[in-house]
């Protein structure tokens, strides 16, 4: 195999089991230097491991992987020297205020003590976490702990930054600033390889996304590429009556030929169509056919709904199978 | 809108002038352990109740026995006490050291370790870091035992000099022996796991000792067990410091066992630490 150094990250097959139970089951992976490439998947899929392989913390049961040409298990420390790991969880120490954890790593990133003090100041002015500055972080917020997060993986700004589930658990403008933050970077050069659970953040920040389910990558390519497999518009009837979705899901199937996604709630399908046109005609024959609708709705395809498409099945880890548990049993 | 855009800028003008900053950084063991003393200090600094255990349990410990046993094994308090207190601080420092084990155990199940281990960062460095942090935990409470026995009437013959050398040999003899509660901090699935076990190998080793009573009121097989305790002849080698009669011979003798410790456990360590999680 040849190693494509201009590649932020190769990856070959990667396979990682915990104890019997897989959570990655061959991975491949090339990442463009300079590009946001974000894994989409719901909770389970692989994607945490996924990172946790690349940043040197795991290491894989199969295949390889190189980023920025350094191998992953024969280079760690050259891989080290280039990345930053935001993880899920908090990765900064809630016992010390925040510029106390900025001087701590900029210390360990080989700055001088005035130098990592300097450094310190500047990215909570720019991260807006001067007022908290003194704070310890165990009193910041969801959003104020994920800004720290990541001016915590820029003090020194690295080639390739690894952000795992940045904005989980978030409120929308939180989320928002996140967003931005991650865009500035990729501007200045860095390559982010980004996880999330939601197609819209991909979709919003991506380059390209790989989807990642049950430990594989079912589909990759840009937004745009995967949006047109999956189909752009989608249908969402919400039923007065639960017990009219089968004849309502008939009904539809009978006239676009399409598979039609039954959701969690009862009252609820959904369906891809090839154009907003379409949509009229299906209520047009509901309405004919007695089916009274709630509401409905036209919107792009939820993660749910292109996890549908894409494997046949709904978006939810398999029971014990989840990477939580998973890493739990393995600790 | 506008004050996203606005975070945005602020964001690249930070970030843009690190990229050009020439060669990634390396690990650099010194800086990097010194580094993460500094983060043990200032968990002390915002968590002083932890200190708190550690200062009181000896002060206790000092004022307890003094009166308690003073006149009964040894005539009076005060005779006692020149006794005791070369012991009593061996048993501060001996009981601190599962502070060690205890905050790293706390420290590794949290996230803020894999940032840290997918860092350039020397691998010892967050064992050796807070191993400095807990040298100052020991000179801490050290030196409060000594204030206490200065209080209550200690005078050693080689006054000052000699607990300062007392207090550095502590140190070493603690940092040895911490080893071993660094590795019971890498395999304990908790911290309370640690503080369990490592009272359960304190206990014995801190009490079946020179440090209350003289050996040889004791029977036999009970003497030949305190004579090869560690405790006992780095007890023997603090006592002689103080009594000003100290000689190179003991001194190699209390080091040993913690030499031993360290050449043995130190590899081991950092392959747990190594390993994945």
């Amino acid at each position: 195999m040849t190693v494509d150094s201009s590649l932020a990250i190769q990856a070959d097959g990667l396979a990682k089991s915990f104890r019997g139970s897989p959570a990655l089951a061959g991975v491949d992976l090339r990442v463009r230097q300079g590009s946001i490439y974000g894994l989409l998947g719901p909770n389970g899929a692989g994607k945490t491991t996924t990172v946790r392989l690349l940043a040197t913390l795991l290491r894989p049961d199969a295949g390889n992987a190189h980023i920025l040409g350094y191998d992953v298990v024969r280079e760690p420390e050259e891989v080290r020297r280039r990345i930053s790991l935001t993880g899920q969880f908090a990765s900064v120490d809630e016992d010390l205020t925040g510029r106390d954890n900025l001087i701590l790593l900029g210390r360990l990133l080989g700055f001088r003590w005035s130098a990592a003090r300097v450094r310190a100041t500047e990215l909570l002015d720019a991260f807006d976490l001067a007022e908290a500055a003194k704070r310890q972080v165990k009193t910041y917020s969801g959003g104020m702990r994920r800004r720290l997060d990541i001016a915590a993986s820029v003090v020194r700004t690295p080639d390739l930054l690894f952000l795992d589930e940045p904005t989980t658990g978030l409120d929308p403008r939180s989320r928002g600033q996140v967003w931005q933050i991650v865009r500035a970077l990729a501007d200045s050069g860095t390559t982010v390889l980004l996880t999330t659970q939601y197609l819209e953040e991909a979709d919003q920040l991506a380059d390209r996304i790989a989807v990642v389910d049950r430990g594989t990558i079912i589909a990759e390519g840009t937004p745009t590429e995967l949006k047109a497999s999956v189909g752009r518009d989608v249908l969402r009837l919400t039923l007065r009556d639960a017990g009219q979705r089968e004849t309502a899901r008939d009904l539809i199937v009978g006239q676009l030929g399409r598979r039609v996604h039954l959701e969690a709630d009862q009252r609820v399908l959904a369906v891809q169509l090839s154009g907003s046109d379409e949509a009229l005609p299906i209520l047009d024959a509901m309405a004919r056919a007695g089916l009274r609708a709630d509401e409905f709705a036209l919107g792009t395809p939820s993660l749910d709904e292109v996890f549908f498409a894409l494997t046949g099945h709904p978006a939810e880890p398999a029971d014990g199978e989840s990477e939580e548990s998973a890493l739990e049993a393995h600790r | 809108m506008n004050g996203d855009s606005a975070s945005r800028r602020a964001v690249m003008a930070v970030v843009r002038p690190a990229t050009s900053g020439g060669e990634p950084p390396r690990s650099r063991p010194v800086a990097d352990s010194v580094a993460f003393g500094w983060r043990a200090l200032l968990k002390i600094k915002h968590m002083p109740e932890q200190l708190f255990d550690v200062i009181v349990t000896p002060v206790m410990f000092t004022v307890m026995f003094t009166y308690l046993f003073g006149s009964a094994l040894a005539g009076s308090p005060h005779v006692y006490l020149q006794f005791l207190l070369p012991g009593i601080l061996v048993q501060t420092v001996m009981f601190t050291s599962i502070y060690t084990g205890f905050t790293l155990n706390t420290d590794f199940s949290k996230g803020i370790f894999d940032r840290f281990r997918s860092m350039p960062v020397w691998r010892p460095a967050p064992i050796v870091g807070a191993m400095l942090g807990d040298s100052a935990r020991y000179t801490v409470s050290s030196l409060i035992v000594v204030a206490i026995g200065l209080a209550m009437g200690f005078r050693p013959e080689s006054g000052l000099a000699g607990i300062l050398w007392s207090l550095l040999l502590l140190d070493l003899f603690a940092i040895g022996i911490g080893w071993v509660f660094t590795i019971l901090g890498l395999l304990a699935r908790t911290p309370s796991t640690v503080m369990t076990l490592g009272w359960l190998v304190l206990m014995p080793l801190t009490f079946v000792s020179n440090i209350y009573v003289d050996p040889a009121t004791m029977p036999g097989w009970l003497q030949a067990i305190v004579g090869v305790n560690p405790v006992s002849l780095l007890v023997t080698a603090i006592r002689d410091i103080m009594a000003g009669t100290v000689t190179a011979e003991m001194v190699g003798f209390a080091l040993a066992a913690p030499a031993v410790i360290a050449t043995v456990c130190v590899p081991l360590a950092l392959r747990l630490y190594g390993r994945e999680r």
